[in-house]
């Protein structure tokens, strides 16, 4: 029988041999693989476990974080969600982030491995290092001169700082509140499901992510061209293009809205937006030097980051003749982002240099020490100085007397440019009302500001008014708010 | 061991040798038992809110006196004990009851603790009553035939009352919930051991060799008989209770004592032909066991299914978190267990918080116990003590694999208690009573050999 009893313990001593390799097998072999799994909770229940940090704008945070006692114990909220939704985006517990909450997540969730000194301590102790600070660019007053602005009106608004690039507003309407999708309950779902299911789409960001015809604000882009090119000499000088002007190559007539363009100057050409002018001096350019000006500009370019990404606008690299001076228009394929629009009148601002726009000047620690700092950064030479120089005399014109003149405001140099684009099947679509501009005050020393507004559902018929009647003073409320801010802190 | 080895050696000579009682290792076990628990009690706290639990000192006092009472117990009446026993129940109850007050705090309300602790005093209370008035366990030798029909009778019991999470095993008396298949365990070691130390010749004997030059010889069939009711019983079991663990238990129960009375090899062929027969048949039919053997073979089927992790993967991202060193008590999330992470999957928490080392420490002592068994039934001469000891402990050993095996996704999950950690008033009692009969047997075996006891 003892012979038994040894094997019977034997048999019991093989039972418990396997328990401790398979749960050596688990804990630590597949033990990877099990964390990773995104069925496996425990990823998100330490990323709630605390406050998220701050994205702050101006010197107030725009948002906070809300102790729920659940699960997932933090949720974030938001002090004003919809004038920042399309900044901050969401941090929702069910469906993932969005714009800087996606994009500086490292940091608001303190998992950025610059925050913890010594991370073999916090594995040790098993604590987290708390949530970090993300500082904007952003001017409030802007910000909400933009939003009211465009009111309940679809469309966007991009401001931008033309000396360093700074995003000082950044606006899309309709907005939503992400604060509804913070939760995991059944409230965040059905906002979940209205917000998608919207047909205006409020959670699409019109500033960077949706490309317009950019219409005649492009002219500011195609005069450049000209200009840097010697296509043309003298802003006064008379071009030789007939009206109505047909597109080379074809039978296809373009004409006016205005009168008296033929073979007029580029200077009256673009204050009264002679698209027969522009056309054909796109088409004589070339395509090869509009499109390394456009490029220059910024279109075609995917890889712009601010630092989440924006689509990128639209010059097509090969076309005819006739394709190419329809494109010269901001007609054809020539697609724009609100953003890269700023970034065209910004570089006429700050003398031909396109600056890298971003929207974050520095992240912090919890406690307020700096983890990075992103200080004014070159992207590219758009056109000559001297090119630059007399394109601000052109947009300085069109605000003083031609179509920009609801952007005007006292003590500041302001130039613009207005922009109506046809869009639709037959063009039935109500046009797209742009305005870019750029004001300089009169006692400072560099341009403060440079904005690109568009308005979707203008309530304007189809004149080039519409860019000024609609969308000028929009852009007016956000450079006088700049303006003001940039005078304050000069006085201080 | 090495002790009991060297006494083993030197009781044939009958000169007066006085063998250590080793009573005062019990109690400096026992002492070290109870603090570990205090200090497992309080790290939960400091880990869940910084300081330490108001009860810590309450709850430390009682452990420690219902030790006590079970040392003193011991000492008077089962001198001779082995002194392992009584300090790895105690640790592992302990342990058990800071589990499971762990997971209270996060199901504010559903507190399993205090009524564990009111379930391990009545064992603790039934464990000094089973040493104190079982002054010798071939006693119960002669209550083999009730012992078999009370078995019966407790597990027939529960058909009578609804199923419970599709599991007929329990039965609900005034508020209280009984899994009666817990104490027909104990019952039907004690019938096994009798009937067979009985039988044994005869079953050892008869039958024909199947193959000439083989050792391998069947049963005759007058003699099967018995085999094959323990076999019915079993799959009776699974089929009218739906209790795949239980029948597994029984049967295997059954299998080793039959081979170690008899040492035929011929039983456990027909014995797992027997059990491969009847698991395939009922994992075939029965549907609440395929899905547990589906479970098994694909644990994430429900995740790519989009149905989110069932319990074996949420029991295996709980052992995954745990890692080797554990998250530490207090500080694991394996309450998204859910359902049963109290009872069945009490395994998880411990794997989660305190990691491969912690969990191989809890499979080590299970190991000691079962071995302390084995050895207290080798050091014995009457084939039914030898029987019960060696049945005892195997019941152990079987039930920590069948669930830990069952939560760590070794074998098909089947619903049974981790002896003395989960949470259950049945389980726990029993597990007490289990560790009183070792102890009296353990008793018996070392006494023999000391020269100088009063014969």
């Amino acid at each position: 029988m003892t012979k038994y009893i040894h094997r019977a313990a034997a048999l019991s001593a093989f039972l418990f041999l396997a328990l401790l390799v398979n749960a050596a097998r688990i804990q630590v072999f597949q033990a990877g693989t099990y964390d990773d799994s995104p069925a496996n909770r425990r990823g998100a229940i330490a990323r709630w476990s605390q406050p998220r940090g701050d994205i702050v704008v101006g010197d107030r945070a725009v948002t906070g974080s809300r102790d729920t006692g659940e699960q997932l114990r933090h949720e974030r909220t938001y002090g004003n969600g919809p004038l920042y939704a399309h900044i901050t985006g969401f941090a929702s517990q069910m469906y993932g982030s969005t714009l800087l909450e996606h994009t500086e997540d490292a940091v608001l969730a303190g998992t950025d491995p610059m925050m913890s000194l010594l991370p073999a301590w916090n594995d040790v102790t098993r604590s987290r290092t708390p949530g970090g600070r993300v500082v904007t660019t952003l001017v409030p007053a802007a910000q909400r001169a933009a939003y009211t602005g465009l009111r309940n009106r679809r469309g966007a608004v991009a401001a931008l700082e033309p000396t360093t690039g700074r995003v000082l507003a950044l606006v899309s309407t309709p907005s939503y509140d992400p604060g509804e999708l913070s939760g995991n309950g059944s409230a965040a779902a059905m906002a979940w499901a209205r917000l998608n299911g919207d047909p205006a789409r409020p959670m699409l960001n019109r500033a960077i992510r949706q490309t317009y015809p950019p219409g005649s604000t492009f002219k500011v882009v195609t005069a450049a061209a000209a200009l840097d090119s010697g296509a043309v000499r003298s802003l006064d000088a008379k071009t030789r293009s007939p009206a109505p002007y047909t597109l080379p190559g074809t039978r296809t007539s373009l004409s006016n809205e205005a009168k008296g363009c033929e073979n007029a100057s580029l200077r009256y050409a673009f204050e009264w937006s002679c698209n027969t002018v522009f056309a054909k001096l796109g088409a004589d350019v070339g395509l090869n030097r509009m499109r390394s000006t456009a490029r220059n500009f910024g279109f075609n370019d995917s890889g712009l980051r601010i630092p989440f990404g924006v689509a990128p606008s639209n010059f097509d690299t090969s076309m005819d003749r006739a394709q190419l001076a329809l494109s010269s228009i901001g007609q054809y394929n020539t697609r724009a982002t609100p953003l890269q629009m700023a970034m065209v009148t910004a570089a006429v601002a700050n003398g031909g240099s396109v600056m890298a726009p971003h929207l974050v000047d520095r992240t912090t620690t919890s406690i307020g020490a700096t983890l990075q700092e992103r200080g004014p950064r070159t992207r590219r030479l758009a056109m000559t100085p001297a090119t630059a120089a007399e394109l601000r005399e052109l947009m300085t014109d069109v605000v003083r007397k031609g179509t920009g003149a609801n952007a005007a405001i006292p003590g500041a140099t302001v130039g613009g440019k207005t922009g109506t684009a046809q869009h639709g099947v037959g063009n039935s679509g109500t046009p797209y009302a742009w305005f870019i501009s750029w004001a300089h005050a009169d006692d400072a020393m560099e341009p403060a500001v440079a904005v690109a507004v568009v308005v979707e559902d203008a309530d304007a018929d189809r004149g080039e008014i519409s860019g000024g009647g609609d969308a000028a003073p929009i852009a007016r409320a956000v450079m006088k708010a700049v303006l003001k801010k940039a005078a304050a802190d000069g006085r201080r | 061991m090495t002790k009991a080895g060297t006494t083993v050696a030197a009781a044939p000579s009958p000169a007066a040798v006085r063998l250590p009682r080793r009573r005062g290792v019990e109690l400096a076990l026992i002492v070290v038992a109870v603090l570990l628990c205090v200090y497992g009690y309080c790290a939960v706290g400091l880990a869940r809110s910084g300081t330490v639990p108001p009860g810590a000192a309450h709850y430390g006092a009682g452990l420690g006196v219902l030790a006590l009472l079970a040392h003193c117990a011991v000492r008077l009446r089962a001198p001779y004990a082995d002194p392992l026993l009584l300090p790895i129940a105690v640790l592992l109850n302990g342990l058990g009851l800071v589990l499971i007050y762990r997971l209270d705090l996060e199901t504010p309300h559903d507190q399993a603790a205090p009524a564990q602790l009111n379930w391990s005093t009545l064992g603790v209370a039934l464990f000094i009553a089973a040493v104190v008035w079982l002054r010798d366990h071939r006693v119960l030798q002669r209550y083999a035939y009730v012992s078999v029909a009370g078995a019966l009778g407790l597990l027939a019991l529960p058909i009578l009352f609804p199923a419970v999470n599709g599991a007929r095993i329990w039965i609900r008396v005034a508020g209280f919930s009984l899994q009666p298949g817990e104490f027909a365990k104990v019952l039907l070691a004690v019938f096994f051991a009798s009937y067979l130390a009985a039988n044994r010749n005869a079953l050892a004997y008869a039958g024909r060799r199947v193959w000439r030059f083989n050792r391998l010889q069947l049963p005759t069939g007058r003699v099967l008989g018995p085999i094959v009711a323990i076999w019915l019983l079993s799959v009776g079991v699974l089929v009218l209770e739906r209790d795949l663990g239980t029948s597994l238990l029984f049967f295997g129960l059954f299998v080793i004592l039959l081979y170690v009375a008899t040492g035929r090899t011929g039983w456990i062929a027909v014995g797992l032909m027997l059990a491969v027969a009847g698991a395939v048949a009922v994992g075939r039919l029965e549907p609440h066991v395929h899905s547990r053997v589906e479970d098994w073979l694909h644990p994430f089927a429900s995740i790519e299914a989009g149905r989110g992790p069932n319990q074996i993967a949420q029991s295996l991202f709980a052992f995954a978190a745990g890692g080797v060193l554990g998250t530490g008590l207090g500080l694991g999330h394996s309450i998204l267990i859910g359902f049963a992470a109290k009872s069945d999957f009490i395994l998880a928490t411990a794997g989660e918080e305190l990691g491969l080392a912690g969990l191989s420490a809890i499979f080590l002592l299970y190991a000691l116990l079962v071995e302390r068994g084995y050895r207290a039934g080798l050091a014995l001469r009457d084939p039914f003590g030898r029987l019960l000891a060696i049945g005892l402990a195997s019941i152990i050993a079987l039930q920590v694999f069948v669930i830990a095996g069952g939560v760590t996704g070794l074998i098909p999950l089947t619903g049974m208690a981790m002896p003395f950690l989960a949470q259950g008033g049945s389980s726990v009692i029993t597990n007490w009573i289990i560790v009183a009969l070792l102890i009296r047997i353990s008793d018996s075996a070392r006494s023999q050999y000391d020269g100088t006891r009063a014969p």
